[in-house]
C-alpha cells in the first residue's frame, strides 16, 4: 500500500520556505502572487497497520510543536486545495533520493516493520491569479529541474522504487575486427565513448593481435582510461604551435622559428617549473590525488582543486553538490588518507540580472545557476563539516551556457602516511555508498562541448551527493588509517571502479568479481557496474590478515565495506561476472597504449578598440558603478550560507571588518587546536585579461593569488600553487593556441615568484553550441596558493583600523586599463593590460612581509579589480572610518609617453587601473619611519590617512576633490547586488 | 584529583565532535569519542561518564528535520540509560544539533513524560547562516536553579552561530512562562551593549531572542551558538592579532561544566 504523508506547518507558523518562494516568483517579473505555502510529502510504500503509519507520522516525520500531518488516501489528493494551484515535484525513477537512507533507518529504530520504500516530494501551494503559462514560468524556473524531477500530474505517485530491470548476464561483445573506418566512428559515437579515429583505430589493432572482439566492458574501460578527463591527452600530447604577436619581447616563439613543436605541454611548462625550482618541501607533487607539501614534523598538508563544470550547467545544486563531494575525496584518497580541514570555491558564471529572452535554449538562467551551486556546495560542505573559508564569483555573458564550478580542499596528514603502495595478495575492497546507475558516461561527457540536447543525452551524469554517506565513510577511514589496516587508498571519481582499480593495480594487475559489488538496485549490467560513477565510494587495498578487523571497524558505523577482488602479479585487468571473465585487458595497454594526439595550436594577438573619453571631474559615480559590479560587490549572501568556523581552526574569516562584512583576501585557517601554526589560502583569477593575452592573464593569476598571502601577512617562502585550466574545445588551434600561451605564462611566473606547482586540472570543451554556432567560455585560469604561516597571531586583515593612521600605496600603478573593471563600465576592453615584474614584486612582497612580522602594518588591502579605488573604499567602510587620500602620492608611470609627454596622466586611470603587485597599508604614524625604511628604493607613496569622521574623499592631481561619499553610501553600492 | 570524564556522542554526520573534545580537554576534562552504536549494542556504558556532550553537526543528515533521527534513537534505545544519567545528578550539554536532539528528545525543557514542548525550525531567513553572535548571560533567580554551565560568565559574551534550523519556539505559551519563570531561559541574542534587537543580532527569529535553555535542575544545557569556537582569542574575528593570547568567552562553559562535574560527582 501506498501512504502519501504531507506535512505543513502549524496555522502561525512562519513558512520560511514558502516566503523565500514567493520572493523568488516576485524577482521572476511575475508579481501577482499573494501567498505561497510549502508542504513536505513522503510517499511511503509499506504492508503496515495504521497505528504504524501514524507512529511514523508522529514520531519520526512530524515536528509536533510546529507541524501537523495528513495521511491522504490517494484519491482525496488536490481536492482540499483550492483557491491554490497546486504543484508537486517528486524525484524521477532511478535518481537518489539523499533522504531515504537515513528515514528507512528511523523507521527501523521505531521497530515499525513493513516500509518496503521512501520517497520525498515537495508541494507547493500558490495563490494569486496565474494562467497556465506563468505557472509553467514558476514550475520551470524556480521548483523542479527534469533531468532529476518531474511534476506529480496522476493523482498518485506511480514510482516509488527505483529501476529493476531484472538484468540476466548476456556477455556482450563489439565488432571491431570487421568495422571500417566509419564504422568505428559510429561505434564510439554511440557508445557515448568520446574516442577518435586514431585511438578506435588502436583499439581495433590491438584485438586484431589478440585475434578476438573486445566486450563491451573492454571497450568501456579503455574509453574511460583514455578519456581526457583522466588522461589529459592535450596537455600531455604533442603540439604545433604558431604566433603572432606585436611585441616581440613577449613571444613564446624564438624569433627565428615559425612552429613551436610542444612535446607535452604539462612537462613543457607547469610540472618544469616544479622540476626545477626543487623545494625540499614539496613532498608530493602531481603524483598523487592531491599535491602534499610540508606542515610540520609531524604532518603534511595537501591541496586539490577540481571542476565540475558540465554537470552543474545541467543541475546546479547536484553537480555543485557532486562536484564538491568529488573534490573532497581527493585528499581522503592522498597518500593513506588525510582529514579534510577546508573547501575553497570559485565560480563563474553569466550576469545574473541576464535577460530569459535572449538564454539560449536549453540553459538555465544564471541567477537560477548561481543559487543552485551555492546550495549545493552549502549542502555538501556544512553536513561534512568542512569549512569553506574562501572563493571568487566573477560573472560574464560566456559563461551563460556553461558556468564554472571550482571545487578546491585541503586536508592535513601524517608525515609518515603520506605515500601508499598496495601489494600483491592484497584485497580490492570498495567502501561507502552503494553502486547504481547513476553518472555513467561522466568521464566521457566532460570530455565532449555541451549541446542543447546534453540535457536528454547526459541525464545520467547527473547526480545528487549524499554528504552523511561520505562523512561516516570518512570517519571510519581515519580510524583504520591510523591502525595502519590498509597499505593503500583511492577514491571512485570520474571512470568510478574502473579509474580506482585501473589506476591502483596498473603497475601490479587486479582481479575483480564484479557481482560481488554492494548495488543500489538489481539490474545493473557488468559493465555498468564497471564504469558508474556513484558518488561517496572509495578502494582500499587491504591485507588478508587485516580484513575482518577493517570490515569490522565499518561494520560498528554502519558503513559497507566489501571485498570485491584481489591485487595480483600477472599485469592485466581481470574482471570476471559470476564466474564469466568479461574483460582480459594487459595493464599496459590500457594506461599506455593510447596514441599520442597532436594538435595544432595559433594564439594571433588581438586588437581590441581603444575607448576614447576624457576623465570626469567627479569620478564618485565611476567609483559607486564599481563597487555594485557583480565581481566586485559583496559575496555576502554566498559566503554565510557557508559554515566557515566549523572545526574551529578558523582565525582570519572570509567576512572582516567591525561589523564582521568587509572582503578579506586570504584566509588563514590553524589545522591544529594546541598550535599557533597556520594555513594561508588564496586564489587568483581574471579571465577579462585573458581577452587580451593569456600569458599575463597567467602572470596576473598568480601575482594575484600571492598578494593576498602577503596582504594578510604570510610570506613567499613556502606558497605553493595550483592551476586549474577551463578553456573551450582545444581542437580548435586558436582555443588551443591561447591555452599553450597560459601555460608558458604559468612556467616563467611560477618560476620567477618561486613557487611550485604540486597539483592541477584541467576542463577542456567548456563549449555550448546554440544554432550549430559554438560559444566558448573566456579561457580560464585559476591559480590557488597555500602556504605555511608559523604564527597565525601574526596575521593581518584589511579593514581600516583607527582614526590618524597612515595610508600608504606600495608598487607601481600603471596605465594598464585594458581588461579593468573601469574599461568595463564602458563596454571597452583596451590593448595595454597589466603585466608582472617579478623581479621587483618579490623584492616589495618580501618588505611588506618583514613590515607585517614586525607589526607596522595596522592593516592591508590587495589592490585588485578595481585598483586603488575601490581597494581604498573597501577598507574604509568594512572598518567604519573616512579616509583622505591625494593620488599626486601614488607612485604612477605611464607606459608611453607622447614625445615625452604625458598622455594617461589622469585622475581615473590612477584610481581605478588594475596594475598588479600594490597594496594600500596601514600604518600607525610612530611608525612611519621603520615602514618606510624598510621599503626604502621600492615604488610606494604616503598617500593620506584614516580620518575621524565617515567621510571618504580623494583628491585628484590637480589637488581638487575627485571623489567624496559617505562611506555609508559606498557600502550600500557594494552590499546592494547581491543581497538576495 | 581525578579529571571528569566527557563523553563526546557521535553519529553518522556528527562533525563538532573534535573542537568539543578540545574544549574539555583545554577545561581539564577528560573527553572520549563514542559512537551511538555502542551505546546501543551496550559495548561502552554511559554511566562511566560525569559529562555527556552532543555536540554539532548534521547527524544523519538531519534529514526529516535536524536532529529528529538522533533524538529519537535516545528516545527509544537510550532512554534508560539517560534518564538514570540524570538522576545521578550528572551533566548533558547539547550544542546546535545537539541542542535540536535535546529538545526533539523532549530532555529539554524537560518534564516528567519526556514530551517535546518546543522546537528549533527553520531561520526566518530560510538560509543556513554563520555569524557571530552576542548573547546575554541570563541572571538567574534563585540560586538552587543556577544553570551550572553558565556561571561566572560575562553578562555579554560573544560566540559564532551556524545552522540553517535555528528558531526557538514553544508548544505554547505557558511553557515560554514556565522557562521564565523558572530561570531556564540561560542565553539570549543581543546587541553589543546587551540590548536586545531584532534580525541579524537575532540570527534566526527566535521567540523571546531565546539562544539556549537549561533543565529544571540547571544541568542539562542547551544552546545554539558554538563555545567551543571561541576558545582561544586567535578565534575571534577581530582579535586574533592581540599581543597576548587570551581565553575565548566559550571556554567558561566547559570550565563550569568540569569544575562542577569534579566538584559534585
Amino acid at each position: 500500500m501506498l501512504y502519501n504523508i504531507e506535512i505543513k506547518d502549524k496555522p502561525g507558523v512562519f513558512d520560511a520556505v514558502g516566503q523565500g518562494i514567493k520572493k523568488d516568483i516576485f524577482d521572476l517579473g511575475i508579481k501577482s502572487v499573494s501567498e505561497v505555502r510549502f508542504v513536505q510529502v513522503y510517499i511511503i510504500e509499506a504492508s503496515v497497520s495504521e497505528q504504524g503509519i501514524r507512529k511514523i507520522c508522529e514520531e519520526l516525520l512530524t515536528d509536533r510543536v510546529s507541524q501537523d500531518y495528513v495521511i491522504n488516501s490517494e484519491e482525496k489528493r488536490g481536492t482540499e486545495t483550492s483557491p491554490f494551484f497546486v504543484i508537486e515535484v517528486a524525484y524521477n525513477p532511478g535518481v537518489m533520493d539523499p533522504v531515504e537512507e537515513s528515514a528507512l533507518k528511523g523507521i527501523k529504530d521505531l521497530r515499525v516493520e513493513g516500509v518496503t520504500a521512501f520517497k520525498t516530494a515537495k508541494k507547493y501551494l500558490i495563490k494569486g491569479s496565474l494562467n497556465d503559462g506563468q505557472l509553467k514560468i514558476i514550475s520551470e524556473k524556480l521548483l523542479y529541474n527534469k533531468l532529476i524531477q518531474h511534476i506529480v500530474k496522476s493523482p498518485s505517485h506511480q514510482v516509488t522504487k527505483s529501476p529493476d530491470l531484472g538484468y540476466k548476464f548476456k556477455l556482450a561483445g563489439v565488432d571491431l575486427l570487421s568495422a571500417s573506418d566509419k564504422q568505428l566512428m559510429r561505434i564510439a559515437k554511440t557508445g557515448q565513448l568520446f574516442l577518435n579515429l586514431a585511438e578506435m583505430q588502436v583499439i581495433k589493432k590491438y584485438f586484431k593481435r589478440l585475434k578476438r572482439n573486445p566486450s563491451d566492458c573492454e571497450l568501456e574501460a579503455i574509453a574511460q582510461t583514455w578519456s581526457e578527463h583522466c588522461l589529459h591527452k592535450t596537455f600531455r600530447g604533442k603540439i604545433e604551435y604558431k604566433e603572432k604577436i606585436p611585441n616581440s619581447k613577449y613571444q613564446i616563439l624564438n624569433p627565428k622559428l615559425k612552429v613551436k613543436k610542444i612535446n607535452n605541454l604539462l612537462k613543457s611548462t607547469i610540472m618544469k617549473a616544479t622540476k626545477e625550482l626543487h623545494k625540499p618541501w614539496c613532498v608530493s607533487v602531481f603524483q598523487d590525488n592531491s599535491g602534499i607539501i610540508k606542515f610540520d614534523d609531524k604532518y603534511n598538508i595537501c591541496f586539490k582543486v577540481e571542476t565540475h563544470n558540465h554537470p552543474s550547467a545541467l543541475e546546479p545544486f547536484g553537480g555543485a553538490n557532486t562536484g564538491i563531494g568529488g573534490v573532497i575525496r581527493d585528499p581522503m584518497g592522498t597518500g593513506l588518507g588525510a582529514k579534510p580541514i577546508l573547501n575553497t570555491d570559485v565560480f563563474c558564471f553569466g550576469p545574473p540580472d541576464y535577460p530569459f529572452s535572449k538564454l539560449p535554449k536549453g540553459s538555465l538562467h544564471p541567477k537560477r545557476v548561481m543559487k543552485g551551486v551555492v546550495s549545493g556546495v552549502r549542502d555538501y560542505g556544512n553536513k561534512m563539516g568542512i569549512p569553506t573559508v574562501n572563493g571568487a564569483i566573477l560573472f560574464h555573458e560566456r559563461f551563460v551556457g556553461n558556468p564554472l564550478v571550482y571545487c578546491g580542499t585541503v586536508g592535513i596528514l601524517p608525515a609518515d602516511k603520506s605515500f601508499k603502495q598496495p601489494h600483491t595478495g592484497e584485497l580490492v575492497v570498495v567502501t561507502g555508498g552503494r553502486t547504481g546507475r547513476d553518472g555513467i558516461h561522466g568521464a566521457t561527457f566532460s570530455s565532449g562541448e555541451l549541446t542543447h540536447e546534453s540535457e536528454t543525452v547526459s541525464s545520467g551524469a547527473v547526480q545528487i551527493g549524499n554528504p552523511i554517506q561520505e562523512k561516516k565513510m570518512l570517519d571510519v577511514i581515519l580510524k583504520c588509517r591510523d591502525e595502519n589496516l590498509y597499505t593503500a587508498i583511492t577514491d571512485c571519481g570520474a571512470g568510478g571502479l574502473s579509474s580506482a582499480v585501473g589506476e591502483m593495480g596498473q603497475d601490479l594487475g587486479a582481479e575483480v568479481h564484479l557481482e560481488k559489488v554492494p548495488l543500489k538496485y538489481s539490474g545493473l549490467s557488468y559493465t555498468e557496474i564497471w564504469i558508474s560513477e556513484s558518488q561517496e565510494r572509495m578502494v582500499l587495498s587491504v591485507p588478508k590478515e587485516n580484513i575482518e578487523k577493517l570490515k569490522e571497524a565499518f561494520r560498528s558505523e554502519n558503513v559497507e565495506a566489501t571485498v570485491i577482488g584481489e591485487f595480483t602479479d600477472t599485469k592485466r585487468l581481470k574482471l570476471y561476472y559470476q564466474g564469466n571473465l568479461v574483460c582480459n585487458l594487459e595493464m599496459k595497454f590500457l594506461h599506455e597504449g593510447n596514441p599520442q594526439i597532436e594538435k595544432k595550436a595559433v594564439f594571433i594577438s588581438p586588437r581590441h578598440k581603444e575607448p576614447k573619453f576624457s576623465c570626469p571631474k567627479n569620478l564618485t559615480p565611476q567609483l559607486i558603478k564599481l563597487l555594485s559590479h557583480y565581481d566586485i560587490c559583496s559575496k555576502e549572501w554566498v559566503i554565510r550560507q557557508y559554515d566557515h568556523e566549523v572545526q574551529g581552526g578558523s582565525v582570519l574569516k572570509p567576512l572582516v571588518g567591525i561589523v564582521n562584512d568587509g572582503p578579506s583576501d586570504a584566509a588563514v585557517v590553524r589545522p591544529l587546536a594546541n598550535s599557533s601554526k597556520g594555513i594561508v589560502i588564496s586564489n587568483g583569477i581574471n579571465f577579462r585579461f585573458g581577452f587580451i593575452d593569456p600569458y599575463w592573464m597567467a602572470a596576473s593569476c598568480i601575482d594575484e593569488a600571492l598578494r593576498q598571502i602577503i596582504s594578510v601577512g604570510g610570506s613567499l617562502k613556502e606558497v605553493a600553487i595550483l592551476d586549474n585550466f577551463c578553456w573551450g574545445n582545444p581542437d580548435k588551434p586558436d582555443r588551443l593556441g591561447s591555452l599553450v600561451r597560459a601555460s608558458y605564462g604559468c612556467y616563467d611566473f611560477s618560476r620567477a615568484f618561486g613557487v611550485p606547482f604540486i597539483s592541477g586540472k584541467d576542463s577542456l570543451y567548456n563549449e555550448f553550441s546554440v544554432k550549430n554556432k559554438s560559444i566558448s567560455i573566456p579561457g580560464t585560469l585559476l591559480i590557488s596558493a597555500i602556504s605555511v604561516m608559523e604564527d597565525v597571531s601574526k596575521t593581518v586583515s584589511m579593514y581600516a583600523k583607527q582614526a590618524g593612521n597612515l595610508i600608504y600605496v606600495a608598487g607601481s600603478t600603471y596605465d594598464e586599463m585594458a581588461g579593468s573593471h573601469y574599461f568595463d563600465l564602458l563596454k571597452a576592453t583596451g590593448n595595454n593590460l597589466p603585466k608582472v615584474d617579478a623581479h621587483q614584486a618579490v623584492k616589495l612582497f618580501n618588505a611588506l612581509t618583514v613590515a607585517a612580522s614586525q607589526g607596522l602594518v595596522r592593516a592591508m588591502h590587495d589592490c585588485s579589480d578595481g585598483g586603488i579605488g575601490v581597494a581604498l573604499a573597501e577598507m574604509a567602510f568594512s572598518g567604519g572610518l573616512g579616509m583622505e587620500v591625494f593620488l599626486s602620492e601614488v607612485p604612477y608611470k605611464e607606459s608611453q609617453k607622447l614625445k615625452g609627454k604625458s598622455k594617461n596622466l589622469r585622475n581615473d586611470f590612477i584610481l581605478f587601473s588594475e596594475s598588479n603587485s600594490r597594496f594600500v597599508v596601514e600604518v600607525e604614524r610612530r611608525n612611519q619611519h621603520r615602514f618606510e625604511a624598510l621599503l626604502k628604493s621600492l615604488p610606494f607613496g604616503l598617500v593620506g590617512c584614516v580620518s575621524g569622521g565617515k567621510e571618504f574623499e580623494v583628491h585628484g592631481l590637480d589637488g581638487r576633490t575627485c571623489v567624496k561619499s559617505d562611506i555609508g553610501a559606498l557600502k550600500e553600492a557594494w552590499q546592494k547586488p547581491l543581497r538576495w | 584529583m581525578k579529571k571528569p570524564r566527557v563523553c563526546i556522542l557521535r553519529t553518522a554526520g556528527t562533525n563538532c565532535d573534535k573542537e568539543t573534545a578540545f574544549a574539555f580537554l583545554k577545561a581539564g576534562g577528560e573527553p572520549e569519542f563514542v559512537h551511538v552504536n555502542k551505546f546501543i549494542t551496550g559495548a561502552e556504558k554511559l554511566d562511566v561518564f560525569q559529562i555527556l556532550a552532543l555536540p554539532g553537526g548534521f547527524s544523519y543528515g538531519d534529514d526529516l528535520g535536524a536532529g529528529r533521527i538522533l533524538a529519537n534513537e535516545l528516545r527509544f534505545k537510550l532512554i534508560d540509560s539517560l534518564t538514570a544519567f540524570i538522576r545521578q545528578g550528572k551533566l548533558i550539554i547539547g550544542i546546535c544539533n545537539g541542542f535540536q536532539i535535546l529538545v526533539k528528545s523532549g530532555l529539554l525543557p524537560g518534564n516528567a513524560d519526556l514530551k517535546q514542548e518546543a522546537s528549533l525550525i527553520i531561520n526566518d531567513s530560510a538560509k543556513f547562516e554563520d555569524r557571530w553572535v552576542y548573547l546575554k548571560s541570563q541572571k538567574l533567580k534563585a540560586k538552587s536553579q543556577k544553570c551550572a554551565w553558565a556561571e561566572g560568565l560575562p553578562e555579554v559574551i560573544y560566540l559564532p552561530v551556524a545552522h540553517g534550523e535555528g528558531k526557538f519556539i514553544v508548544q505554547e505559551k505557558a511553557v515560554l512562562e514556565r522557562l521564565k519563570a523558572n530561570g531556564q531561559v540561560v542565553f539570549r541574542y543581543c546587541d553589543e551593549r546587551g540590548e536586545s534587537a531584532g534580525y541579524p543580532d537575532n540570527p534566526n527569529g527566535s521567540t523571546d531572542n531565546i539562544a539556549g535553555i537549561c533543565d529544571d535542575t540547571g544541568r542539562i544545557l542547551g544552546l545554539m551558538p558554538h563555545p567551543e569556537r571561541h576558545i582561544d582569542s586567535l578565534q575571534h574575528p577581530r582579535l586574533a592579532r592581540t599581543a597576548a593570547r587570551k581565553e575565548g568567552d566559550g571556554l567558561q562553559i566547559f570550565k563550569n561544566g568540569i569544575e562542577f562535574a569534579a566538584k559534585n560527582l
